[in-house]
């Protein structure tokens, strides 16, 4: 038999001693079933398989029992019938020797098989299910690293396929599974051939085979001579590891695939004979991966063959089978002599890659003598098949030079052994490459974690410095608004001529709704300021009223502007939003239909109040207005009604209250024009009488309307009431406060007014006093809860209301000391406040004295997350004792510890008191608990946890001679806690 | 039977460094052979002394180094070493010079550094250059091959040698002393070595001795190739670049230069070129390399031989190039598997 | 006198020449921020564990090249990382200061979860935000981005954060190193065990 193709050569190889012979004597034979099989979830790099079975299940021949996750796992199946009876770790053919994640089956002994069918054509399979049909049958590369075929089958995918390789070198000695398996089932293997041909479409096979199998050969020959494929049998010179993938292709093809590449970028696929057999089988007969050939060699075992055998059959099965002499037996090899691993426990099951099995006596496989000095005779680079310097390598590794290692194409060793082999110093030289290996990954791993770690590291710092960036800025932009509002409050004193600043307003047109707003309120300010500077002339007969009107009715003008803009662009982006939206617009309108009628209303009341103008005609604008408003409100109402609900009602009483202080300014701004006028004793002093009479009734009504939405509210949003009240109040305390200014400044200046604004002051103190009794109700109906909010509040109150007193105070004097006519006045004005402020303090003590009733009567209420909480303080004051305590045995010995004893002292006082208080709130909690059934695992846990404390103190104890009797007493303390506790398990375990 | 767990490959060559040393010294022996028969007893009293003190050094150090001694002695590196230096010292050399030179070898040359393995020089070259150095009048003593004295064969019987080596070195001795042929070669005056051959009878008679001597550790050379002790990169590279310089200068002026073929055959070249060239640890590592430090050698050879001070070279050529070993194995490795081109350097 | 001046002048020309090749190799060749200090950063273990007394591993390596900071205070990086900050700065290496090993145990921490409290200390104590957890919850350690730096046990105040070591499976277990040769003193007379894969 001749090649017809001319076989290349790869650099170095070595000859060992074949050691063949032994075992091919013997046709293959079944290997018994086992009564046990175990099956490792991970039988290769990538992946490991997912269990899709339970304990317990009854599995048949050849049933998936745990599925491939991931592009690189493979399926496994049941080799036999029988019952899943655990999924543990166990032991595994790992180089570690540790254990994995297995899958264990007891056998039934009927070998059952499950429902099985081969394809009959699968030529019409579209090339995607076919390799899934194949991906399902769980084959994985049989020669080596167990790679999952299926992978290798997709690689026509994306790479362009000239050539298939079939692996049938079996370069390694001993081994002769696959020699066999051609010897026997060369159709098999063509089958095989045939399928991963119609996958992957190569333009020519080629099978590599060494010319120690003749009878292989023979075989071959015979099955593929007359296939219709460019297929052709190669035979190369013996020499290992031609086996070896990239030394078959270079020995087959004289192409070298490069350096991290894989052959398919070379337009090579390598399969293993043992590999397609297993697909033939499973496309043709529909039988999984289930069994496979193993050589079973080695001085030691008496029959020396191949065996078909069961996946997961511990070794021991297959030694007792071979009758291995385990008196002989000094190393178990699972592999070949050159790359195999060895085992030290039998239990450990054969895998999809176990080839062979190789029961060494001490004879065979001497204990290799201790590593001598390298003399860098270089006979290990001669025989490298990678072309390395397998000495200087090694220089390397044992110098842990790891970067000059990789430099010489460390990633390039395929680990065969040759060098080792042939070294006369005997160095282990694959280990140190394997090792140095693993180092180097290692550190490339540690490299990109440490990457890793610095990117999160500086995330979290930028992160950090965004948020005190922002943070910075609110409190910027906070302390700008408090300035703005404050350059407002002065322009409001200083009652600057507004006609220039309110020009801008309007103009800002749509878009920004904020600006608008506040456009609008500033325009309102304004207007009202101007209304009062007009009142304010006009009481006093001053000039330029007139001037005054003007800039009033423009400011109203400017004001209805602003308003209208800012309700338009409210209503304009919130348009598309249907019935809430409309009811918006409802009642925008209605809103601006009431500040029309308001400012009717005012109209009328100035011309009135000067005696002036068309009162008539101005009456009857503002009855129209008010027909106006009521019909706008109404709708709005109606429209309100319809849609809302419970949740509407809290809305309904804001605007309620809003109503009603805007009828509220109304009344007073009516009484004032009005008393203004009995003043000035203007005929429409009747008539305006009469216009506040309406108005206070329609404020009550409106009151009236508040109180009734109040009570229908539920209990929830009583603090929302108070919240809104103590604005009100605030409000008005603050009105309060600008009357008072503005009274005294009257005062001062021994204007006409002062006793106006004197009644006025009185008027707006009593309407606070309301308020303030309002809110001291809704408190006291409020859940104590909230109380302590409101002692801190009423607190600040009352540093206010005494920072008002001393002011005021000061004024006094300052009056009395100018002998001036207020002086008499003010003090009663001080008294008033002085007075103000010890009912505030009253209601201090009184809301705390109530506040400290309520507590207790919250506390059972809240046990159950108290109990929590005592516990973690307990645990805190336990761990700060600790740590007390460390640092004071950490103390040089004669050191001042006085303060620390003392500390640890007041610790343990605390941590005992915390204690005191978790026990009582616990043994609380287990009486609770015995009376509605006790949580029986809590209890155990704590006694278990008592015990524990008690051990613990105990092997302290021992430990520590000199401070016995503290030590002692804790224990017997926590002895008495451990008994008690088991006491009550046992109680209620019964 | 306990079942080990250890790295694979689990399957060994035969063999170990000391079977190595062993065929090496095998090696040797038609070389010394060759010299006992031409030269007298001298050369195998030497080899044995040296040999005698090298194990004994070697067994000291080991020890002072707390190693276990059976161990490191079974490599037989330190007889290798005693046999070489015994083959280039004058087979009449005193027994100290001999006791020095085993001493600065083993103690210095090797443990000092490490022991087998470790070392970056040569020891024996190490030890052959500092006695030359140091005793010139000893190490250019040499015997003339007995063919050249006309009287018969033995002329100085074991004893004679034996204490012309450790006791005082008699007469006897002087008269048989001479030039070495590159000694003549060196002090020929006008001649060309093919009009001295011609001139001197004694000469041409004996520069056969020389011829053999060569053959002989040739002869061993093509043994330790067979043995696959090691590659013919260093020896041939080393041979060929001495050959082609020579032949250079030989065929551009005759009368001045020797030619090749007596570069080849006189002097240490074979024993350096298959002995010295190719030992193991102190050469370069990769093919390539052994390639460039054979031809380093070769050419250091002929321009010391020709243009130095003293009459041989290879020695000071070895240790030479032992100091660029290092340099050479960083240029000259191998293109791997899978790689377009060799990569250079240590990075 | 003219030669004075030919001197002056052709001084002046190369000072000038020079001064001109300096001038423009500075600004050619002007390295951005210092890449030493990158280089170093990049040898540190990246823990920010801050037991070298700096306050994370970039201010350390900043100090190791501006303030000739010794190298031998990163007790995570162990010894190795000192030779090899040795080997990039071209300085002494020092053995690691500290009484720990000199090849530290990769360890990662791990909170014991029915002890934790919930109060987030060790979130804000984490340098990588490798803890998971808010307030009044559970916390756990994202194991995969824990650098073991240590900085989360001391703030706990119920002491429930363990550091421990990784546990070896078989997708890490490495090989070991053979054992070094001096181990022939030992076992000269059992040569077998010498080889013989430990663990």
């Amino acid at each position: 038999m001749k090649n017809t193709i001319r076989v290349h050569q790869f650099h170095g190889g070595i000859h060992p001693p074949e050691n063949k012979k032994q075992s091919t004597g013997a046709p293959i034979s079944l290997a018994p079933i086992p009564s046990r099989i175990v099956l490792p979830l991970q039988q290769h790099i990538g992946l490991p398989a997912d269990p899709v079975v339970r304990v317990g299940q009854r599995v048949l021949k050849g049933q998936l029992v745990a599925e491939a996750i991931g592009r690189i796992s493979a399926n496994i199946h049941a080799s036999i019938s029988g019952t899943v009876v655990a999924i543990e770790p166990h032991p595994v053919p790992h180089m570690s020797g540790m254990k994995a994640d297995c899958l264990i089956i007891e056998s039934d002994g009927k070998d059952e098989w499950i429902e099985h069918q081969g394809l009959a054509d699968y030529t019409k399979l579209p090339t995607q299910a076919l390799i899934e049909y194949i991906r399902q049958s769980g084959i994985a590369g049989m020669g080596g690293a167990g790679f999952p075929t299926d992978v290798k089958l997709h690689l026509g995918d994306d790479h362009i396929v000239n050539t298939l390789i079939i692996n049938a070198a079996e370069c390694e000695p001993y081994i002769t599974a696959d020699d066999m398996l051609m010897r026997e089932r060369a159709d098999e293997i063509m089958g095989g051939i045939e399928i991963i041909a119609h996958l992957l479409k190569p333009l020519h096979i080629m099978v590599g085979i060494e010319d120690n199998k003749p009878q292989a050969i023979r075989a071959l020959h015979a099955a593929m001579d007359n296939s219709a494929l460019n297929l052709d049998i190669v035979i190369t010179p013996t020499k290992y590891p031609s086996g070896g993938e990239k030394q078959l292709i270079k020995l087959l093809t004289g192409v070298e695939v490069p350096s991290g590449s894989i052959p398919a970028d070379v337009g090579i696929v390598c399969q293993n004979v043992g590999t397609t057999s297993a697909i033939y089988r499973a496309v043709t007969h529909g039988e999984p991966l289930i069994s496979r050939i193993i050589t079973v060699t080695g001085q030691a075992a008496a029959h020396k063959q191949n065996y078909e055998v069961r996946l997961g059959t511990p070794l021991a099965d297959l030694l007792n089978h071979s009758a291995v002499e385990r008196q002989q037996l000094q190393r178990l090899i699972i592999g070949g002599p050159m790359m195999g691993i060895t085992v030290t426990d039998e239990q450990i099951p054969v895998i999809k890659t176990t080839n062979c099995l190789i029961a060494g006596s001490i004879k065979e496989m001497p204990p290799q003598p201790p590593a001598q000095a390298c003399i860098r005779c270089g006979m290990c680079e001669q025989v490298c098949p990678a072309e390395l310097l397998p000495q200087q390598l090694y220089w390397f590794a044992k110098g842990k030079e790891f970067d000059k290692a990789r430099h010489h194409n460390l990633f390039d060793c395929i680990e065969c052994g040759a060098c080792s082999y042939v070294c006369p110093s005997n160095i282990p030289l694959v280990q140190y490459y394997r090792f140095a290996k693993a180092e180097i990954r290692k550190e490339d791993d540690e490299q990109r974690k440490a990457d890793h770690a610095r990117q999160r590291f500086e995330a979290r710092l930028a992160r950090l410095e965004r948020d005190k960036i922002e943070k910075e800025e609110r409190r910027k932009q906070r302390a700008i608004d408090a300035a703005a509002a404050q350059a407002a409050k002065k322009d409001a004193a200083l009652n600057q001529a507004p006609t220039a600043s309110v020009s801008a307003a309007p103009e800002a047109g749509t878009p920004d709704l904020k600006q608008l707003k506040s456009n609008a309120a500033i325009a309102r300010t304004k207007l009202k300021k101007a209304e009062k500077a007009l009142n304010n002339a006009q009481d006093k007969g001053l000039d330029g009223i007139d001037t005054l009107k003007e800039t009033l009715k423009q400011l109203q003008l400017k004001s209805a502007q602003a308003e209208k803009a800012y309700s338009d662009a409210q209503n304009a982006p919130a348009k598309a939003a249907a019935p809430v939206l409309d009811l918006k617009q409802l009642k925008s309108n209605a809103a601006i239909a009431r500040t029309k009628l308001k400012k009717a209303e005012k109209q009328l009341a100035n011309a009135t109040a000067s005696g002036e103008g068309d009162i008539s005609a101005l009456t009857a604008q503002v009855s129209l207005l008010q027909d106006k408003n009521i019909a706008a409100e109404k709708a709005y109402k109606a429209a309100e009604s319809g849609p809302s609900n419970a949740a509407a009602a809290p809305i309904d009483t804001t605007e309620l209250e809003a109503d009603i202080a805007a009828l509220q300014a109304k009344v007073d701004k009516a009484t004032s024009a009005w008393q203004a006028a009995v003043a000035s004793a203007s005929p429409a002093a009747d008539k305006m009488a009469a216009g506040v009479e309406k108005l206070t009734t329609k404020l009550k009504g409106l009151q009236d309307e508040l109180s009734q939405a109040r009570a229908a509210l539920p209990a929830s949003s009583a603090t929302v009431d108070t919240t809104e009240l103590e604005a009100d109040i605030a409000a008005l305390q603050g009105k309060v406060d600008k009357a008072n200014s503005a009274w005294q400044a009257a005062v001062a200046s021994a204007s006409p007014a002062a006793d106006k604004m004197a009644a006025g002051v009185e008027k707006l103190t009593t309407k606070l006093k309301g308020l303030q009794d309002e809110l001291s109700q809704a408190r006291a109906a409020l859940p104590a809860s909230s109380t302590t909010v409101d002692t801190t509040e009423l607190e600040a109150d009352i540093a206010a209301l005494q920072g008002k007193v001393d002011k005021a105070n000061g004024a006094w004097q300052a009056a009395v000391a100018s002998a001036s006519p207020a002086a008499d006045k003010m003090a009663a004005g001080v008294e008033k406040l002085t007075t103000k402020l010890k009912g505030l303090q009253d209601e201090l003590t009184q809301a705390k004295s109530r506040s400290e009733a309520a507590m207790p009567a919250a506390a059972p209420a809240t046990a159950a997350p108290d109990l929590k909480a005592l516990k973690q303080q307990v645990s805190i004051m336990r761990t700060k004792l600790k740590k007390a305590e460390k640092q004071l045995t950490e103390l040089p010995e004669g050191a001042d510890n006085a303060a620390l004893m003392a500390e640890i002292d007041s610790l343990k006082a605390r941590h005992d008191a915390a204690k005191a208080l978790w026990d009582a709130a616990e043994a609380d909690k287990i009486a609770a608990a015995a009376a509605q059934g006790v949580d029986l695992k809590q209890l155990k846990i704590d006694a278990a946890m008592a015990r524990a404390a008690v051990t613990k103190a105990e092997r302290a104890l021992s430990k520590a001679e000199d401070d016995q009797p503290a030590l002692e007493a804790e224990l017997v303390t926590i002895r008495a806690q451990a008994d008690k506790l088991n006491a009550t398990l046992e109680r209620f375990s019964d | 039977m306990a079942l080990i767990r250890i790295t694979s490959p689990h399957a060994h060559r035969p063999g170990n460094t000391g079977s190595v040393m062993l065929t090496v010294l095998m090696a040797t022996l038609p070389g010394l052979a060759a010299m006992t028969f031409f030269f007298g007893w001298g050369t195998l009293i030497q080899v044995l002394w040296g040999s005698l003190l090298a194990i004994a050094l070697e067994a000291l150090s080991v020890k002072l180094r707390r190693r276990p001694v059976s161990f490191y002695l079974t490599d037989y590196s330190a007889l290798v070493t005693a046999v070489l230096l015994g083959l280039a010292l004058p087979p009449f050399a005193p027994w100290w010079v001999m006791a020095v030179g085993i001493s600065v070898a083993i103690i210095i040359a090797k443990q000092l550094y490490g022991g087998m393995g470790s070392n970056p020089f040569n020891p024996a070259m190490v030890a052959y250059a500092l006695l030359l150095v140091s005793f010139p009048i000893q190490m250019t003593s040499w015997t003339a091959p007995f063919v050249m004295l006309g009287d018969g064969w033995s002329v100085l019987s074991l004893g004679e040698t034996l204490s012309a080596i450790f006791a005082t070195p008699s007469t006897a001795v002087d008269a048989h002393t001479m030039a070495t042929p590159l000694d003549i070669m060196r002090h020929r005056g006008g001649f060309t070595t093919e009009e001295m051959w011609v001139n001197d009878a004694l000469l041409a008679n004996g520069i056969g001795a020389w011829h053999a001597v060569s053959a002989a550790y040739f002869m061993g050379g093509v043994f330790l190739l067979y043995k696959k002790i090691f590659t013919w990169h260093a020896p041939v590279a080393m041979l060929t670049s001495l050959t082609v310089l020579s032949t250079l200068f030989f065929l551009l002026m005759p009368d001045q230069y020797p030619d090749p073929f007596f570069h080849l055959t006189t002097g240490a070249t074979m024993l350096g070129a298959f002995f010295i060239a190719t030992d193991p640890v102190t050469s370069a590592t990769s093919n390539k390399g052994k390639l460039w430090f054979g031809i380093g050698i070769g050419i250091l050879v002929f321009v010391i031989r020709t243009w130095g001070n003293y009459p041989d070279a290879v020695a000071f050529a070895v240790l030479l190039m032992n100091l660029c070993a290092p340099f050479i194995d960083q240029y000259t490795q191998p293109r791997s598997y899978g790689h377009a081109k060799p990569n250079r350097g240590m990075k | 006198m003219s030669a004075v001046f030919v001197a002056v002048l052709v001084l002046l020309g190369l000072g000038l020449v020079f001064g001109i090749l300096l001038g423009y190799s500075s600004i050619r060749f002007k390295v951005e921020g210092n890449p030493l200090v990158d280089q170093v950063d990049s040898l540190l273990p990246q823990t920010q564990c801050g037991q070298c007394g700096h306050p994370g591993c970039r201010p350390y390596a900043e100090a190791i090249v501006n303030a000739d900071e010794a190298i031998n205070k990163c007790p995570p990086g162990g010894q190795s990382t000192v030779e090899a900050l040795a080997d990039l700065l071209d300085v002494e290496a020092l053995p690691l200061d500290a009484e720990s090993e000199a090849e530290p145990i990769k360890k990662v921490a791990y909170i014991r979860e029915d002890e934790c409290i919930g109060c987030t200390k060790c979130i804000q104590a984490c340098p990588v935000d490798a803890i998971l957890g808010a307030a009044k919850q559970m916390h756990t350690v994202i194991t995969s981005e824990c650098t073991g730096c240590d900085l989360c046990v001391e703030p706990c105040p119920v002491d429930c954060i363990d550091m421990l070591p990784l546990e070896t499976t078989l997708n890490n277990w490495q090989w070991p190193a053979p054992k070094p040769g001096i181990e022939l003193i030992a076992t000269d007379r059992q040569p077998s065990i010498a080889l013989e894969v430990k663990g």
